[in-house]
């Protein structure tokens, strides 16, 4: 029966590519994460990693900052995809515009959003101009964590809503206008459609989007990087912090099997929690 | 009682909140590229002063000096070129995967997704990629790949794909099966079907996951700064020194980086909007 | 497929380029650095310095990640195209068992010994050769002179004066003008390791938590209510200066060298402060090295013997604002940056007080430890207001582990050990 091995063909070039191009060197890098200088199979790593003083803070600072972020993302995204799906005149041109942010690279919207924030920055200048304040306002550097955060969070949203974005919308797409049509029949309003109706639909991509938003969001780096220079310590930067400035492998290695863990941990919550019954087949 | 309001007239008011909602999101978006602009278009003593300047200067010096630098357009071109590879590879490889999961349920299925998943969850993009980009670029060396375009497409894929199986799983998943049943009923057989029935209802997925590789592979710098010497891309040439330059190079760069793929964007939007259906539904 | 159908013939050339790429390699040698990353430096190298070299070179310049990523992936593949390092001492010294022995090459030229002694890595092989110098200065807005203590010379201030001046601006301009480059890619290591150690304890390593060590840390924390909290995010401290953020500041000249060339008559340098045993202060080393995969050795040495005429020194100082090594007069009219440096500089080496410190030789890849135990100490002290004592007898500890595994006897300012360099 053709059928049985049908599947395995479909996903056979996808495993292969992996395989050659991501286990092997992720097991040696893995390795390196569990065994000490002598080859044997070691925690000490990771007792290195976790005594560092820096790393609660990083671990902390990284789980929150996706806390905040991904919500916030989430409720923008299906607002926006809403809106894209209702509105008729210059529809088109606003979700080019919307979508623009995917293009643009983490370390280059952490500096436009550094001129914005800078002490000689548009936000200053701006509020200056208004009359807001009389001289220009610290919002970054390590006597203004709360500000630092704020700004962070505002480039984060700003950049990658779209990508929330663009699955939600490729799902919305698949949703049939008779539903929607349907339901106003039946005197339903706006929020019970979207509540009732287009949201148990859309679960599919908004499993999908969730895990790749979250996954992505601990993994933040060059963003906060550029917005807070050394003061907001995250998992990503001490990452790369170990492995080039300290040249130490071994405990960056650590690092990278701390941010897999939660992203597995986030991963499978999100696999459970937005389960769908799927057109199976045997 | 409250005043009866025709359906008209709460069309209307419906309307209108998502037009103004729709117009200041466009706002929210564009004001910050528009500060870029502003900095990347005015001459370096500007840049740095304060109060900031409204309108951009009219000086092209810096963008000038950015397109004079040595090698910059071909690297533009090679990073032009990987991405569109990457683009192909990820969706030929990753949409039958992202088909089988959505359709098939048999052994391994979770180990696959799982793996899938692992791809994706272990830090890979940008700056993490540092870790496996050393047994690659052994890998590479020791077998002659070094240095290539399509070498590093094949990197840049390995990126792309997990988010090209995840996202047509999705949509897949999305499109009923008894539709693809009712297509054999009416005589198609399975390619058929798969083709005239369930592949234009997927196409926002295949649309999005192409976005997605473009774009992954147009911003990925590690990897192309390791994996290419002769032949690289925009983004290992500038992007890393962007960081180090004086802060009016940084702008200009900024914006040289952000251009060409906003216009790819434009350019393949039609596809792009006809495909998620939305003009037609 | 309409897309691809449509595009084909953008398919196909790009098709096209990746196949005929990596057919046609131009015979260039590849000079793969560390230095000169900003953007208009690395034109500037391109453009005065390699342009006219007996070969054709391709100036490729990095951030450390992937600089260290390709180096060590041709070295474990077992051959590459990188035909020449050039890369600061540190950085070079993390791969000292890659390099060839230049001795030969080093033969005829001028170099002072004690630079040609550090690029020997702790072996007996000369594994690079001294190519370009720097070190830090401070630099001052004049507008800020007035704000001077009573009786202060600024040629010859004291950490202490340095911590008044920066009180009466703080309190007089309206805000903090002190600026530090504490950002991420500052080099504030060798701050704490060449200026405030060598000035406040007379050593590095051994006498890292004295109680000498402590004063000097206190008065970091003091200097830092009166620094401009912008600070972290500093890495290169001409752009604070030019926009006025900042007046006052202490930086590598290389990274101040715009605000000179810009704005000359705005600025002035000095030599930095002293403290109770001296005026420390610490060279910046660059080096030029051979990896042992490289494919072509001779080219590589004509390279380098290029690099090292005294003609194309005074151009690397042009462009990327680093002094040479050779033995050399610089003519005045070089750069304004390069005058006006130049000058505090030599007031610096020359003060009656100087206290040089050297270059740490001899940690291998433990380099980049070595000096995450003095940033950490900074971090934790002057960022996280730590107690001074608790942290220096912490991180002591880990400054221990490091010299007792790599066994590197003390340097300069610290007295010679039999062994590994103690931590008292």
């Amino acid at each position: 029966m053709s059928s049985r091995w049908l599947p395995y063909a479909l996903i056979a070039p996808v495993t292969v590519f992996i395989a050659a191009l991501f286990l092997y060197p992720f097991v040696m890098v893995a390795s390196q994460a569990f065994t000490g200088s002598d080859g044997a199979l070691t925690l000490a790593h990771f007792r290195t990693m976790v005594d560092h003083w820096k790393f609660a803070g990083a671990l902390k600072n990284t789980l929150w900052l996706a806390a905040i972020v991904v919500p916030l993302q989430l409720c923008l995204a299906l607002a926006l995809a809403q809106m894209v799906t209702r509105l008729q005149r210059g529809r088109d041109t606003m979700l080019y515009i919307w979508t623009i942010p995917l293009g643009i690279s983490d370390l280059a919207a952490g500096i436009i959003w550094l001129a914005i924030f800078e002490q000689t920055g548009f936000l200053n200048t701006l509020m200056m101009g208004v009359g807001v304040v009389n001289e220009p306002v610290g919002f970054l550097g390590y006597a203004n964590l709360g500000t630092t955060l704020l700004a962070v969070v505002m480039a984060e949203v700003w950049r990658a809503t779209a990508i929330v974005l663009v699955i939600l919308v490729s799902g919305m797409g698949l949703i049939p206008k008779e539903y929607n049509e349907a339901a106003e029949v039946f005197g339903a309003g706006a929020w019970t459609k979207f509540w009732r109706m287009t949201l148990p639909l859309l679960k599919p991509s908004l499993q999908t989007a969730l895990i790749l938003r979250t996954i992505l969001a601990f993994e933040v780096f060059a963003v906060v990087a550029v917005l807070s220079g050394t003061q907001f310590p995250v998992l990503m930067g001490e990452t790369y912090e170990r492995q080039f400035t300290l040249q130490d492998s071994a405990v960056a290695s650590a690092y990278a099997m701390v941010i897999l863990g939660i992203s597995i941990v986030s991963t499978a919550f999100f696999l459970r929690f937005l389960r769908t019954p799927e057109g199976v087949r045997a | 009682m409250k005043t009866p309001v025709t359906l008209e007239q709460a069309q209307l008011r419906t309307r209108r909140v998502l037009l103004i909602g729709g117009v200041l999101a466009t706002a929210w978006i564009l004001l910050p590229l528009y500060f870029l602009l502003i900095n990347a278009f005015s001459s370096p003593e500007t840049v740095s002063q304060f109060p900031k300047a409204y309108w951009p200067e009219g000086n092209t010096e810096s963008m000038a000096f950015l397109l004079g630098f040595q090698g910059v357009i071909s690297a533009l071109i090679n990073s032009l070129a990987v991405a569109a590879m990457t683009m192909v590879i990820s969706i030929f490889l990753g949409a039958p995967a992202g088909y089988a999961i959505a359709r098939y349920d048999f052994p391994g299925k979770t180990s696959f997704r799982m793996l899938i998943m692992l791809t994706r969850a272990f830090p890979l993009p940008l700056l993490a990629l540092p870790l496996l980009a050393l047994p690659l670029a052994v890998f590479f060396i020791r077998h002659g790949i070094d240095d290539t375009l399509w070498g590093l497409a094949m990197v840049h894929s390995m990126l792309a794909l997990p988010f090209a199986v995840l996202i047509t799983y999705s949509l897949f998943s999305g499109v009923p099966v008894e539709l693809e049943e009712a297509a054999w009923v009416f005589g198609c057989n399975k390619w058929q079907a798969f083709t005239r029935v369930v592949m234009p209802l997927a196409a926002p997925g295949l649309a999005a996951s192409a976005v997605f590789a473009f774009v992954i592979s147009w911003n990925e710098v590690f990897a192309a700064a390791v994996l290419t010497i002769e032949n690289r891309t925009l983004t290992a040439f500038l992007l890393q020194s962007l960081n180090t330059s004086p802060v009016y190079l940084k702008f200009a760069g900024g914006a040289l980086l952000v251009v060409p793929a906003t216009i790819f964007m434009f350019l393949i939007r039609k596809h792009l909007f006809a495909m998620w259906g939305i003009s037609n539904r | 497929m309409k897309f691809l159908n449509k595009h084909r013939r953008l398919v196909i050339a790009a098709l096209c380029v990746a196949m005929t790429t990596g057919l046609a390699q131009a015979q260039n040698v590849l000079l793969w650095s560390t230095q000169a990353s900003p953007v208009n430096e690395q034109q500037a190298v391109r453009d005065k310095v390699v342009h006219n070299a007996p070969q054709a070179v391709e100036f490729i310049s990095n951030q450390e990640g992937p600089y260290f990523t390709r180096l060590n992936a041709e070295i474990q593949a077992g051959k590459g195209q990188i035909g020449v390092l050039g890369a600061l001492h540190g950085q070079l010294a993390s791969n000292t068992k890659d390099l060839h022995d230049l001795s030969q090459l080093a033969k005829d030229l001028k170099i002072s010994p004690n630079f040609m002694k550090l690029g020997k890595l702790g072996t007996n092989e000369q594994k690079y050769i001294p190519w370009m110098q720097a070190t830090f200065i401070m630099v001052s807005n004049k507008k800020a002179l007035p704000y001077l203590p009573a009786g202060a010379d600024i040629n010859a201030l004291t950490y202490d004066q340095l911590v008044q001046w920066s009180k009466n601006l703080a309190e007089k301009t309206g805000g903090p003008k002190f600026g530090f480059p504490a950002g991420p890619q500052g080099l504030k290591h060798r701050f704490f390791q060449g200026y405030l150690y060598p000035s406040y304890a007379d050593s590095v390593v051994t006498e890292f938590r004295s109680a000498q060590a402590e004063k000097g840390w206190q008065m970091m924390v003091n200097l830092w209510q009166y620094t401009n909290p912008a600070s972290t995010t500093y890495n290169f401290m001409q752009e604070p200066l030019l926009a006025d953020q900042v007046w006052v500041a202490f930086d590598h000249m290389a990274r101040v060298s715009d605000a000179f060339n810009k704005r000359p008559n705005d600025f002035v340098a000095f030599p930095a402060p002293a403290g109770p045993t001296g005026r420390g202060f610490m060279p910046v080393l660059a080096g030029l090295a051979i990896p042992k995969t490289t494919p072509d050795r001779a080219a590589s040495e004509k390279l380098i013997a290029h690099l090292m005429r005294p003609e194309v020194q005074l151009a690397t100082l042009q462009a990327t604002n680093f002094f040479p090594t050779v033995a050399t007069t610089i003519p005045n009219d070089v750069s304004e940056a390069a005058r006006i440096t130049g000058e505090a500089v030599a007031r610096q080496a020359s003060a009656k007080d100087a206290n040089p410190g050297l270059l740490p030789v001899g940690l291998g890849a433990q380099g980049g430890k070595f000096n995450q135990v003095y940033v950490d100490t900074f971090e934790r002290i002057v960022l996280a207001k730590q107690p001074i004592r608790a942290v220096l007898d912490s991180q002591a500890e880990a400054l221990r582990k490091i010299m007792q595994e790599t066994g590197a006897p003390c340097w300069e300012p610290d007295k010679v050990s039999a062994g590994a360099c103690p931590v008292k």
